[in-house]
């Protein structure tokens, strides 16, 4: 069941690259990543891949196959030709470091400047009751493994630098939703959806929700919500006031 | 030497559970704390667990409570764990788990509202709090959420290479940035260890690439001792098809849900293989076995459900009389036994793994499985209040530390390890920090030293490939130090470890220091060298079969083993030196709890 498959790889750093081309032995059942950790192993030792669990359950070995982007771990071989070359790039969102792995550093800031969760009050046993319909609303949200597909494949930051610095992408926008919808939470986040984290930004494409790994529907149970619970905010007269007077606080 | 320097009370190295647990607790406590991991933030091994976290909350059943659960603990070890870590751990574990509820995390609830537990093997009651089997990323991310609200500074994709010390103890650590290659030092008091397990010195693993035993490696090398190392568990259930997947796990949930195990023939085979230590719990018949699930009280639990090693062992012998699956594994079967929705609800992530990597509908047909390493018991010896290690400052949580889990660990165990004793690690490292008076200081020829060791796989021309050396000492300790072990094999293993000592002095990788994989891994193998002889002495050592250790020339417990602990050290001549030491005795109120809690 081995045979030579015909791969391309992008090689190369901040400064510049191609993509070189290799022959390489792929066995029954492997992925992608077992191809590229099999040219790694025999042809080029210093190829830089990122990966973790094999099992798509990390999130770490994103990139881009044939142009889709992709974990390169539950990408199984049996879904090319035995003669179709493969393509592996790195994700073309991010500025790359080297061959196939990305400086996503970008997400790591946007996460930090989220506000972070605050809890209402336990109960006086000590416990915190919720009942299980209020927890899987935020609960698929919470599936995420933080490959950053989503972040790679949305066309507001996918070729445009300059929208970085004003939109979360999709990854972030699900976790405000998150947030919003969690039982417990009872910061108002709402307002910096919008004006910090660039909802506004998204148009409902909803390419993220395409290629999630995890299978959360990005943009139906998170972004579209959330938009909707931004306007209801705007336009309810008395949240405005209170916000504008302090007399509650806007987080 | 280009160095990047910093100065801190507490590193933690490691940004597990184990890891993220003691920064934030070390950074509540008013040190300047850092975490320092190899991958990205949030990527660490705890992303991958599944199950559960254990812990006595009694929300199902009030009977249950932290005697019973170290009770279990104990049993479950072979009664090998440090009677302070396994009674610490019980008391604790409900508070850590209602902690990370004010830290945001969502846990699957009972009909009352309150966190819903579910079956593990070895634990007496449904005790398992859970996510799905997403459990360790729901960890994770409280943790990582956590973390970076609290502001603590995260090196992460950056690699310790050594610990420094001087007289008085650790002085700090020094390491790699992976993206640069550039070198970077960290002066502190303080080091948690916090690096996970071995389990990559094994062909077959449940682990990733992290897995190379650094921190053991470098808490030997730093003056510290491990203790029980030659107990490693090999989890029964991991995939073994297709090839390329053998080994991922599969989680007990699988089991602890309703799945069984039945070999080629269609028998429950678990039947057969009762052992007299756990005769008294466990179901006889499948009748009683299938009524335990819904009927606690009156019924004893299925043998599916007994301590991973004897699952393991009882795999192991069925493919070996010729009784196993046309790949090499027994059948687990949960399809025939619940509905295909509950299945998807439970087990989503077993379902999704299944059907992208095996191409094997669980809700429709049986898995196929086999034992995995997994897990190692041994580790840093600590003391079991604060977590130190035996030099001043270094301190040990999570799978790095041993003592806790004794010759074999109860399912759910490791997550509520990572975080009391995370935790402690955390709070008596920032400790030890705001107290040490007197400058430390870096010494300059230790940190030349250590650049020059980094960097010596580059100056070698035509040496070995560090890719082939890994894959000797995996093959080497899959068939010489695995799951059944005699003393002609691991004696062989110690003589391979020995050549290929040779073989890693002498590893060269091409390319330059920007993100190569090549040389990262030249530089991990001489810990996973250095754990390997570890586990091998002290495996070879120890006459007996317990836990995860099974010797097939001593195959029953021994009392006198019983009594008895093993310490790995560096002897001055670079060698691993091995000592006998008694275990530490249980006080009277403890022991009793083995008589008042019936099994
Ligand atoms: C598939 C799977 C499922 C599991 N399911 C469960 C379960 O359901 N319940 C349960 O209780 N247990 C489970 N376990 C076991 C449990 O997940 C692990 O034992 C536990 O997560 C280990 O946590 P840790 O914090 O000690 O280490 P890890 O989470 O592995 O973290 C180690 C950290 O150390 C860093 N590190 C290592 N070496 C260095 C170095 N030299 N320099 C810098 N950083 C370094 C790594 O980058 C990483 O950040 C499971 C394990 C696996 C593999
Ligand atoms: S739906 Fe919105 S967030 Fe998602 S890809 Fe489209 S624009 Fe981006
Ligand atoms: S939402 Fe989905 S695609 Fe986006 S980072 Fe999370 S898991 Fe990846
Ligand atoms: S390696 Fe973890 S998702 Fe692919």
């Amino acid at each position: 069941m081995t045979y030579d498959a015909t791969f391309r790889v992008w090689r190369g750093d901040a400064g510049g690259g191609d993509l070189q081309t290799f022959t390489v032995a792929v066995n029954e059942g492997e992925v992608v990543l077992d191809v590229i950790h099999r040219l790694q192993a025999t042809q080029v030792g210093d190829l830089a891949v990122r990966w973790n669990c094999k099992a798509g359950k990390c999130g770490s070995c994103s990139a881009e196959v044939n142009g889709r982007p992709r974990l390169m771990c539950m990408t199984r071989m049996s879904t090319f030709g035995e003669d179709e070359t493969v393509t592996v790039t790195p994700m073309r969102t991010f500025p790359v470091i080297r061959d196939l792995v990305t400086d996503v550093s970008f997400n790591y800031t946007k996460a930090a400047q989220i506000p972070a969760f605050t809890p209402r009050p336990r109960d006086e046993d000590g416990n915190h009751r919720v009942q299980q319909v209020d927890v899987e609303r935020s609960q698929e949200f919470r599936k995420c493994i933080e490959c950053y597909l989503c972040q790679d494949t949305c066309h507001v930051i996918r070729d445009h630098e300059e929208n970085k610095a004003v939109f979360a992408g999709p990854r972030f926008l699900i976790r405000l939703a998150e947030l919003d919808m969690h039982p417990l939470d009872v910061r108002d986040r709402r307002g910096a959806a919008q004006d910090e984290f660039g909802l506004g930004y998204c148009n409902i494409t909803k390419c993220c929700t395409e290629v999630c790994p995890e299978g959360i529907h990005l943009t139906d149970n998170g972004i579209i919500p959330l938009k909707e619970r931004v306007v209801d905010r705007r336009y309810d007269p008395l949240t405005w006031l209170g916000s504008k007077i302090g007399r509650r606080p806007r987080q | 030497m280009d160095l990047e320097r910093h100065e801190y009370d507490v590193v933690v190295v490691g940004a597990g559970g184990a890891g993220l647990r003691a920064a934030i607790e070390a950074s509540e406590s008013g040190a300047r704390t850092a975490v320092v991991c190899k991958s990205l933030l949030g990527k660490a091994h705890t992303v991958m667990a599944e199950g559960g976290i254990a812990a006595a909350m009694a929300n199902l059943y009030p009977e249950d409570n932290w005697r019973v659960h170290f009770r279990d603990t104990m049993r479950g070890g072979k009664m090998l764990n440090h009677w302070r870590m396994a009674q610490l751990h019980a008391q604790e574990a409900p508070d850590r788990v209602r902690e990370l509820e004010d830290w945001g995390a969502l846990f699957d609830r009972t009909p009352d509202g309150l966190i819903s537990q579910r079956d593990f093997g070895g634990h007496r009651y449904a005790r398992l709090a859970h996510v799905g089997d997403r459990t360790g990323l729901e960890l994770i991310r409280t943790l990582q959420q956590r973390t970076v609200a609290l502001g603590i500074d995260v090196y992460m994709e950056c690699t310790v290479t050594r610990l420094l010390t001087d007289a008085d103890g650790i002085t700090g650590a020094f390491g790699y940035w992976r993206e640069s290659g550039r070198f970077v030092a960290w002066q502190a008091p303080s080091v948690v260890l916090a690096t996970g397990g071995i389990g990559k010195s094994y062909k077959v693993t449940s682990n990733s690439w992290e897995y190379t035993g650094d921190g053991h490696s470098l808490a030997l090398q730093a003056g510290a001792t491990l203790v029980n190392m030659e107990f490693v568990q090999f989890h029964p259930t991991g995939m073994v098809w297709p090839p390329s997947v053998r080994g991922i796990l599969v989680t007990e949930s699988v089991r602890g849900d309703g799945g069984v195990l039945r070999n080629s023939a269609g028998n429950r085979f678990m039947f057969d293989y009762i052992p007299d230590f756990f005769r008294k719990e466990t179901a006889e018949t499948e009748e009683e076995a299938d009524r335990w699930y819904d009927d606690k009280r009156n019924n004893r639990r299925p043998p599916e459900l007994l301590p991973r090693d004897e699952v393991a062992r009882a795999i192991n012998s069925e493919v070996k009389a010729g009784r196993g699956t046309p790949h090499g594994g027994v059948f687990l079967d949960i399809a025939s036994r619940r509905s295909a929705e509950y299945i998807r609800k439970r087990l989503p992530s077993m379902y999704h793994q299944f059907r992208e990597l095996a191409e094997v509908d669980i809700t429709a047909e049986a898995m196929e499985v086999g034992p995995t390493c997994h897990y190692v018991m041994g580790g840093v010896e600590v003391d079991p209040d604060t977590q130190a290690a035996r030099v001043p400052g270094l301190f040990a949580a999570g799978e790095v530390a041993g003592g806790m889990h004794g010759s074999n660990r109860l399912g759910g165990n490791s997550l509520s390890d990572l975080l009391v004793f995370g935790r402690r690690a955390g709070l008596a490292a920032a400790e030890h920090a705001l107290q040490r008076t007197g400058r430390i200081a870096l010494d300059d020829d230790a940190l030349a030293d250590a650049g020059r060791a980094a960097l010596a796989p580059f100056e070698r021309e035509g040496g070995e490939n560090p890719y082939t050396v890994q894959h000797d000492l995996q093959q080497t300790m899959h068939d010489l130090v695995g799951i059944i072990r005699t003393a002609p094999e691991v004696q062989q293993a110690l003589e391979r470890i020995a050549a290929l000592r040779q073989r890693v002095a002498d590893l060269s990788v091409e390319g330059h220091r920007q993100y190569n994989p090549g040389w990262h891994l030249a530089l991990d193998l001489p810990h996973m060298l250095l754990v390997s002889e570890c586990i091998a002495k002290a495996a070879l050592e120890r006459e007996e079969s317990r836990g995860g250790h099974t010797r097939d020339d001593f195959p029953a417990t021994d009392a006198e083993w019983a009594r008895t602990n093993l310490v790995c050290s560096r002897a001055p001549d670079g060698s691993v030196a091995l000592t006998r030491q008694p275990l530490p005795q249980m006080p009277h109120e403890l022991a009793e709890i083995f008589e008042e809690v019936p099994a």
